[in-house]
């Protein structure tokens, strides 16, 4: 093996989109046995270079060589040929398959005409063996863990002769243990002569898990260094391009009246299972209230149940002391709740309206913006525009579609528009997931400052450093339950991580209910 | 809450709309679909021997051949107008309203009962009453698979198809019944003179077409400068975002199919009135609703669009009579012209690709 030449060369990436320089003039150098993270806002050209590499795109100039010789791919299978593998964010698993079957897809061992499902069990397990990655061949795609997902998809990448692994946001979709896990994976990998790129806009991913760091500005390359030699604040520096807090200063709380009073909640799930069983907890004035749990243990359910959006089976809600059990999402809004939905661009935007159609989605049907039957569109454009520049939100203009706008920017037109509501409770479902440094410092000011105001809030997020960063008290849910509350200065990373998986009470003082 | 502005000139306003339209996808795309769509159809036309250029002149003498042909034209597109209305209505809000076929023919079918039941009204009274029962009955004929969709999750497409046919054959059988038979005619009496639209140089061109820019105009208004316009285009897109914004979204869901329906339902009216004068037995669909669905899709759901959408059409109506009689080219040929037009508007994907091919080939040259 030669180590001074590098495996991957890429030189001079150029790819121009419409309006926007992607790529410009790129240069990436990926080694055997590293890590490398590619580090950038989103938008910052980071996937475009990747999707170059792996032979979605073309690039309009500059070469990628491969053990120093000049290469050109034409499509993804040009690019698995010469040991390029990718993990998508989002993974390209055939959900009823066997997870054998997922693997050797494309690729079938066979006798004859007819697949031989016995030696794509042995093929898999000698892979999963050899690298240590433990799969069950026999179990289906839609039974298993997000986490183990991801490690077929993996396995699928080596099976096909990946020698370097492409690994688009791989955490973003982890829980904090699972995402540990990954990490032990990579390095067995990179120990056995593979290489990684790792695209990823955390930070503390990059230092904690990678050898190199290459960090993407706007199209640009701006710097290559060892994670030995960075620090947070450096990457964050060289990330977006200004210094960056990215921890907000936060003051004690001073809670007041409880705002928000659930009692004995119970809900169902979309396939009518139950999703909530029992939850009971209050969120007062002037106070930040944080939900923490894996994905999937009722948050979005309790969240959707306040908000109006889902009819509870049992229990009570109470907005300021007046009940708002099982109205509609309008009533629970006049009532005081403003609501930042987990899913922006399935709840919280119409993509295909504008901006200012947008920002006035919770108040379209009231004077000044609606009189009688008729809608003045003018006076919406008016507000919105105020709005987009009190929130610097990014937009060519007020009529622009919100579908053309970054998530960040996306993000702001929801949380302008939710705080301008002046609510009693403003629920934050995971308001910053997917946005870079700079889009997040926003929202956390944004939402401390309304602490200050004495608003409510109700956090619920999936990231620790956020609940860490804003919480005065902390909720974990599990399974339908709450079970732990920690106060904001009592809580570490690892005493909710495991409240999070369910080992109730390690440590004594932390149960509730 | 929002600030005194300056008001916008008009001229702002045509700049801002001029830099904010998407001239490409909605300007650019469908004429060059059509464009495609005449010259693949022209490889049929050769297939049969005959020259294309002969029927694409045939087509354009149907325009401009005389006064007559010309609002025979604007004859046949006036109805396609108003189901093509009440498509590109229903599509805005995520819905396919195929039955438009099904309340355009109870429009017609009920315009005509009333004109011929209550002839002792007198005639502009008559006349409006005719075209109130048609477009009530449309609307009724939408709101049953509305209220399914909306309460029951049934799919609209499914229900209306199957009102399609009820409405066939529930006219049929009341066309031919003693109640409304004419004796010695496979239709019902006539509808009183005094109730008739009047028409233009006896061609099927009437002063419904007045009706059906009203109801382009009405349409534009409702989506794009009132609230409930706001709320059905919100569910179209999403219907998600729409339940977070509180509005009612399986209410607007009905309300969208039933004035999609009131449209078609008016546009039968107009064609009892203004064009057959009486309720002929039908072999058939009229194939004027379904034809709505082409209209709209080349119209890209617009309102406007829908108006040059329903000329193209008229156009080709009244063409694939004349190139039978003029270059002796079977007039189904014309359906395959059409045919060739919609999948090129379907396949707008394509289109672009030919274009950026075309364009960049000019650029090599």
């Amino acid at each position: 093996m030669n180590t001074s030449v590098p495996f991957v060369e890429m030189r001079g990436i150029v790819k121009q989109f419409p309006g926007v320089l992607a790529n410009d003039r790129i240069d990436l150098d990926i080694y055997r046995g590293e890590i490398h993270a590619l580090l950038g806002e989103n938008g910052a050209g980071k996937s475009t270079l990747m999707n170059i590499l792996y032979g979605l795109y073309r690039a309009d100039a500059g070469e990628i060589r491969i053990d120093g010789k000049v290469v050109h791919f034409d499509g993804p299978n040009a690019a698995i040929r010469h040991g390029i593998g990718m993990v998508h964010q989002h993974f390209m698993l055939v959900e009823p398959f066997t997870v054998a079957e997922n693997i050797i897809l494309g690729n079938e061992p066979h006798k004859g005409i007819r697949l031989d499902r016995r030696q794509a069990i042995a093929k898999v397990e000698e892979l999963s063996e050899k690298y240590n990655l433990h799969v069950d061949p026999h179990a289906r795609i839609a039974d298993i863990s997000v986490g183990m997902q991801q490690r077929v998809e993996i396995l699928k990448a080596l099976y096909r002769g990946a020698e370097l692994l492409i690994l688009d946001e791989p955490t973003a979709v982890l829980t904090p243990q699972e995402a540990d896990e990954l990490i032990v994976t990579m390095r067995q990998l990179v120990a056995a002569g593979k290489s990684i790129i790792f695209i990823t806009h955390k930070l503390k991913e990059v230092l904690r898990s990678c050898d190199k760091v290459t960090v993407i500005r706007r199209g640009k390359k701006i710097a290559t260094l060892p994670t030995a030699d960075a620090s947070l604040n450096e990457l964050a520096t060289l990330m977006v391009g200004r210094d960056v807090e990215l921890t907000v200063s936060k003051t004690a709380a001073s809670p007041g009246q409880p705002v928000l009073q659930v009692e004995n909640l119970h809900a169902l799930d979309n396939r009518g299972l139950p999703a909530l069983r029992g939850i009971t907890f209050n969120v007062r004035a002037g106070e930040i209230v944080a939900i923490a749990g894996v994905e999937g243990n009722g948050q979005t359910e309790l969240v959707d149940c306040i908000a109006g959006l889902r009819q509870a089976t049992e229990g009570k809600i109470k907005i300021s002391e007046q009940e708002v059990t099982n109205l509609t999402p309008r009533q629970v809004q006049e009532a005081g709740v403003a609501h930042i939905p987990q899913d922006r661009q399935k709840r919280g935007l119409v993509l295909n309206f504008t901006v200012a159609e947008n920002m006035v989605m919770r108040s379209y049907f009231r004077p000044p913006f609606s009189s009688g039957l008729t809608m003045n569109q003018g006076l919406a454009e008016g507000y919105a525009k105020n709005l987009v520049a009190k929130y610097d939100i990014r937009t060519p203009s007020v009529q622009t579609l919100a579908r053309s706008l970054s998530g960040g920017n996306q993000q702001k037109i929801i949380v302008a528009r939710e705080i301008d509501q002046n609510p009693d409770l403003l629920i934050a479902a995971q308001p910053t997931r997917g946005l870079d440094v700079g889009a997040i410092e926003f929202i956390h000011k944004e939402l401390l400052q309304q602490r200050d105001a004495g608003k409510a809030i109700l956090l619920v997020s999936l990231e620790l450093d956020e609940i860490m960063a804003l919480a005065d008290r902390i909720l974990v849910m599990y399974e339908g339950k709450i079970v732990g509350e920690l106060s904001g200065e009592e809580a570490t990373e690892e005493k909710i991580g495991l409240l999070m998986v369910g080992e109730r009470g390690k440590g004594g003082e932390t149960v509730a209910n | 809450m929002p600030t005194e502005q300056e008001r916008p000139t008009l001229w702002d306003k045509l700049r801002a709309f001029w830099r904010n339209t998407d001239w490409e996808s909605n300007l650019i795309v469908p004429l060059a679909a059509i464009a495609f769509g005449l010259l693949a159809g022209s490889i049929f036309v050769l297939s049969i021997g005959k020259s294309p250029l002969a029927v694409y002149k045939a087509v354009l003498d149907t325009i401009f051949g005389s006064k007559r042909s010309f609002l025979d034209v604007i004859g046949q597109a006036t109805p396609l107008v108003f189901t093509g209305l009440a498509v590109a209505f229903a599509f805005r809000t995520g819905m396919f309203n195929i039955g438009a076929e099904g309340q355009f023919t109870m429009g017609m079918l009920v315009a005509g009962i009333a004109g011929i039941k209550l002839h002792w009204l007198p005639g502009p009274l008559l006349t409006l009453v005719c075209l109130v029962a048609g477009t009530l009955a449309g609307g009724l004929w939408a709101a049953i698979p509305g209220w399914l969709k909306a309460k029951r999750g049934v799919h609209e497409v499914i229900n209306s198809i199957m009102m399609n046919y009820i409405a066939l054959y529930l006219t049929n059988t009341l066309v031919l019944s003693k109640w409304l038979r004419e004796p010695g005619y496979q239709a019902t009496f006539e509808v009183p003179r005094k109730a008739l639209i009047p028409n233009f140089m006896g061609t099927t061109a009437n002063w419904g077409i007045i009706l059906a820019v009203l109801a382009v105009v009405v349409v534009y208004y409702l989506l794009w400068r009132t609230k409930l316009g706001y709320e059905i285009r919100a569910t179209g897109y999403s219907p998600t975002a729409a339940e977070y914004a509180g509005i009612n979204v399986p209410n607007r869901l009905l309300g969208a199919l039933v004035i999609s329906g009131l449209l078609a339902g008016l546009g039968g009216a107009v064609y009892t009135l203004g064009v057959k004068r009486r309720v002929f037995q039908l072999f058939g669909f009229t194939g004027i609703g379904l034809d709505g669905v082409a209209v709209s899709l080349i119209g890209r759901n617009h309102p406007a669009g829908v108006i040059l959408a329903a000329l193209l059409y008229g156009v080709l109506y009244r063409g694939s009579a004349s190139i039978q009689l003029s270059t002796g080219v079977p007039k189904q040929v014309v359906g395959i012209i059409q045919a060739c037009i919609i999948f090129f508007i379907a396949a707008d994907e394509i289109v672009r690709f030919l274009l950026k091919r075309f364009s960049r080939k000019g650029e090599a040259a």
